[in-house]
């Protein structure tokens, strides 16, 4: 109980002492979540050692360009978890956003604007069952979204039959294939936009700062008059939603909807978002380090293919490095107990 | 008054906690098939004596013999082994697991290397007898059972220890009239056996019944005993508050006007039953009680954060409807929480977060909030409050006292007509103190109405205009602060 104020406040409002304070909130953002950008960096030292194509403009945004989808679920993926929450199911919605704007392009033979938004509705709604089911059904995220999982998926096979649904309209397709300027894919400048976005929401709009006080304690959230159900629906309202984009870009890439499609993303989206410095406690995470946690995962596929090595290898170099790149963060903590 | 040596005797028990002794000196005494009521207020050195006697605590001086022989526990499971059992006012049992299970916990009874069902049941079932429960079946998850049955699962569990000392603490606590006088009659049963009881219960009309002879602690040291059980209640709370309360409090400004909140019938099942109060502007409510009255359950649904069975709720004469705290704080009702580690700070997140949460819709501009915008109003909100620290520290490493500022803070900028503060001074400082009397004085100048509820009697005698007292959910009387005395108070606190 003793006063721990040694380090405290009511400095002296010394001009000084207040730049000093500004440049360190100035740099702050950039040095904490500094590991993972670090990683990063070394990872992609190593490779262009390694691998002589690696570092090439062109290489670098097929990288980019192979995470747009992992990046788009990240960034809902991002949300959740700093709710202290979990979304098992986005791959799944993946899948079935997909097949719906295919299934109702080629088969009801709409619009494929109208299907556009079809498939992106029908991620949101299931992310909207997910979050009615956590907060009113009151059961945990971890069940409610690995029940969604299971749904989704088999919604999507039973609508295509197992089916793929192929042949979609030029100016579609050209969302995945068009560079500007023949190197810079729209795709990523889209997601890039969504990250630009989702970073404004998450540090300057009210309902995002209280996704960070939700995760901390969501009783003092809501005893502070924090409306946690709303707050939550909304979360994975916008993470199925994201998700059905996911699944409309891959389509896109593909000219084919598959109802498989994204199977085990969520476990990619999860390592992404924890690479990245946010924890599964709640209450902390960025999504630029959850850029950067793609970006990692991307690398490491990437120039693993360089370098020839099996995708059988890639699948161990990854968990290593999921363990590692949180095990960097968790020990400089001291332990508890 | 027997001419048998004691089952258990302590001399001189002495204890020190930093900052704090919790004992000094404590002599105690029990005889087998007799039970001694340990009466205290809340911080008396109950709980701290207790821990000693079951090895949780190593006293600093003072000596423990048990059934003649020198004890020292080290440990709990040392203490257990010895005879020594424990029986707490919320009960230690799984509730997963069955009764026979939680019985037999840690000592299963095995036949090659598996559990032996056969015999657990057969153990569970010889216990549970002897504590009346021999209907109950073996199997049953504990989830199931009532708060009576469970207790005495508890201590059917302890004789299974054969535990020659039991230690109740406050097992009536959660217990109905009914449930109580059939625990009584267990105690006589088991005290026929030769068993002795340490009985603590905030309950003083309960000692008599259940008691043969009464030790009284105040501020850690042992200030009356009696060598009987049927002591008059009143003499026992003369003995309990003894001390004279001393002027640490300021006068409450003489503020008092019209009528703000009126709540009338409030109601929720088992917990608190038909409490109707009102408070006016300018004033300051106390709510004083037993532990376990319904005071914190009480004004936890009056924001919002429990559900409400029944009753209305009138805020400057007109009814609202309160679901969520969130509609108490657009009602103008604020309420600082009993645990700030629990329910008032996020301590993982920094001061300014924390400051600002009831905010954070109020500072939008055009649907943005602007972190500098934030750290100003947790600046002011510190200059206010005399909060030291950082706005970015994070509310983890602030000190109790500062901790409890953040929380009382984050609400002022919101002005609400209402607010409501539960325990504001556990575990603060004294500086910390006076900075929240001196914040509850400014509300109440501003013309607001304020609730303070605590288990320091002093604190609620020494800041309200009156005071409300519960008593196991119920209202038991009104007291303007000319009649509150501490006597008053505890009178009407352990009414049945």
């Amino acid at each position: 109980m003793a006063d721990s104020n040694e380090h405290s406040a009511t400095e002296p409002q010394e001009p000084q002492a207040r730049i000093s304070r500004r440049v360190r909130a100035l740099l702050e953002p950039l040095v904490s979540g500094s590991g993972p950008l670090l990683g990063l960096i070394v990872l992609g030292t190593v490779l262009a050692v390694l691998a002589p194509n690696f570092l090439t403009v062109g290489n670098l945004f097929n990288v980019l360009q192979q995470i747009t989808v992992l990046a788009v679920l990240a960034l809902g993926g991002t949300a959740v978890i700093i709710t202290k929450g979990i979304d098992l199911s986005v791959g799944s919605v993946l899948g079935l956003g997909g097949v719906v704007a295919g299934y109702v392009f080629a088969t009801a033979g709409l619009p494929m604007g109208v299907a556009i938004v079809a498939g992106i509705a029908v991620g949101a709604l299931a992310g909207l069952v997910n979050g009615l089911l956590i907060t009113y059904g009151r059961l945990p995220p971890f069940v409610a979204t690995l029940a969604m999982l299971s749904v989704a998926r088999g919604l999507a096979l039973v609508l295509t039959g197992g089916q793929p649904i192929t042949g979609y309209p030029s100016w579609f397709r050209w969302i995945a294939t068009f560079r500007l300027f023949g190197v810079v894919p729209v795709s990523v400048l889209f997601v890039a936009g969504l990250f630009v976005l989702g970073t404004m929401y998450l540090r300057y709009r009210p309902t995002g700062r209280a996704l960070y006080a939700i995760g901390g304690n969501e009783e003092v959230a809501r005893l502070s008059g924090i409306n946690v159900r709303r707050a939550k629906l909304k979360v994975y309202t916008t993470a199925g939603a994201l998700a059905a984009v996911g699944g409309l870009f891959l389509t896109a890439r593909l000219n084919s909807a598959q109802p498989t499609a994204g199977t085990t993303l969520e476990l990619d989206v999860i390592a992404a978002v924890v690479i990245g410095g946010a924890s599964l406690n709640g209450g902390s995470g960025r999504l630029t380090g959850t850029l950067v946690g793609a970006l990692i995962i991307g690398v490491i596929r990437n120039g693993l293919n360089l370098l020839g090595v099996s995708s059988f290898w890639q699948q161990i170099v990854i968990g290593t490095v999921i363990a590692g790149a949180v095990m960097t963060d968790t020990l400089r903590k001291p332990a508890e107990g | 008054m027997t001419d048998t040596p004691p089952l258990f005797t302590a001399k001189g028990l002495r204890k020190a906690f930093p900052g704090v002794v919790a004992l000094d000196g404590v002599d105690l005494e029990v005889h087998a098939g007799q039970a001694v009521g340990l009466l205290g207020e809340n911080g008396a050195g109950k709980s701290t004596l207790v821990k000693i006697l079951s090895g949780v605590h190593q006293p600093d001086e003072g000596e423990m013999t048990f059934e003649g022989e020198s004890y020292a526990p080290r440990s709990a499971a040392v203490a257990l082994d010895a005879g020594i059992g424990m029986v707490h006012q919320e009960t230690n049992l799984l509730p997963g697991l069955s009764v026979m299970e939680n019985i037999a916990i840690g000592r299963m009874p095995l036949k090659r290397g598996l559990i032996d069902y056969g015999a657990l049941r057969n153990h569970a079932r010889s216990h549970l007898a002897r504590v009346g429960l021999e209907d109950l079946d073996p199997a049953s998850p504990v989830a199931l059972l009532s708060v009576g049955a469970r207790q005495k699962v508890e201590i059917a569990k302890a004789l299974a220890l054969e535990s020659r000392l039991l230690v109740l603490d406050e097992p009536t606590a959660a217990l109905s009239r009914e449930d109580s006088e059939i625990l009584f009659e267990l105690i006589d049963d088991l005290k026929a056996e030769g068993v002795g009881f340490i009985y603590i219960s905030h309950r003083l009309f309960e000692i008599p019944r259940v008691a043969d002879s009464v030790v009284v602690l105040r501020d850690g040291a042992r200030v009356a005993g009696w060598p009987r059980g049927d002591v008059p209640t009143e003499e026992i709370i003369q003995a309990m508050v003894g001390r004279e309360v001393d002027q640490k409090f300021p006068a409450p400004p003489d503020t008092v006007g019209e009528e703000l909140l009126r709540i009338e019938g409030l109601t929720r099942h088992g917990v608190f039953e038909d409490v109707s109060l009102s408070l006016c502007r300018g004033e300051i409510l106390g709510i004083a009680g037993l532990v376990g009255a319904g005071r914190t359950e009480l004004v936890r649904a009056l924001v919002g954060a429990d559900p409400l069975g029944a009753g209305t709720i009138h805020v400057d004469g007109r009814t609202v409807r309160i679901g969520s705290p969130e509609e108490a704080a657009r009602a103008g009702i604020a309420m600082v929480p009993e645990d700030r580690k629990e329910q008032g700070l996020a301590l993982d997140q920094p001061v300014r977060d924390n400051a600002t949460y009831p905010m954070l819709d109020h500072m939008a501009e055009r649907g943005f909030v602007r972190p500098s915008a934030l750290n100003r109003l947790t600046e002011q909100l510190a200059d206010r409050v005399e909060l030291r620290g950082h706005p970015m520290q994070l509310a983890a490493t602030l000190s109790g006292g500062n901790q409890q500022k953040v929380v009382i803070a984050k609400w002022l900028p919101r002005e609400p007509d209402i607010v409501i503060f539960d325990e504001p001074t556990r575990g603060v400082d004294v500086g910390a103190k006076q900075a929240i009397y001196r914040i509850i004085n400014e509300l109440v100048e501003e013309g607001k109405g304020v609730i303070v509820i605590s288990s320091e009697l002093p604190e609620v005698l020494g800041l309200a205009h009156r005071v409300a007292v519960l008593s196991r959910g119920r209202l038991t009387g009104v007291l303007p602060r000319s009649e509150a005395t501490e006597q008053a108070v505890m009178q009407l606190a352990v009414e049945g």
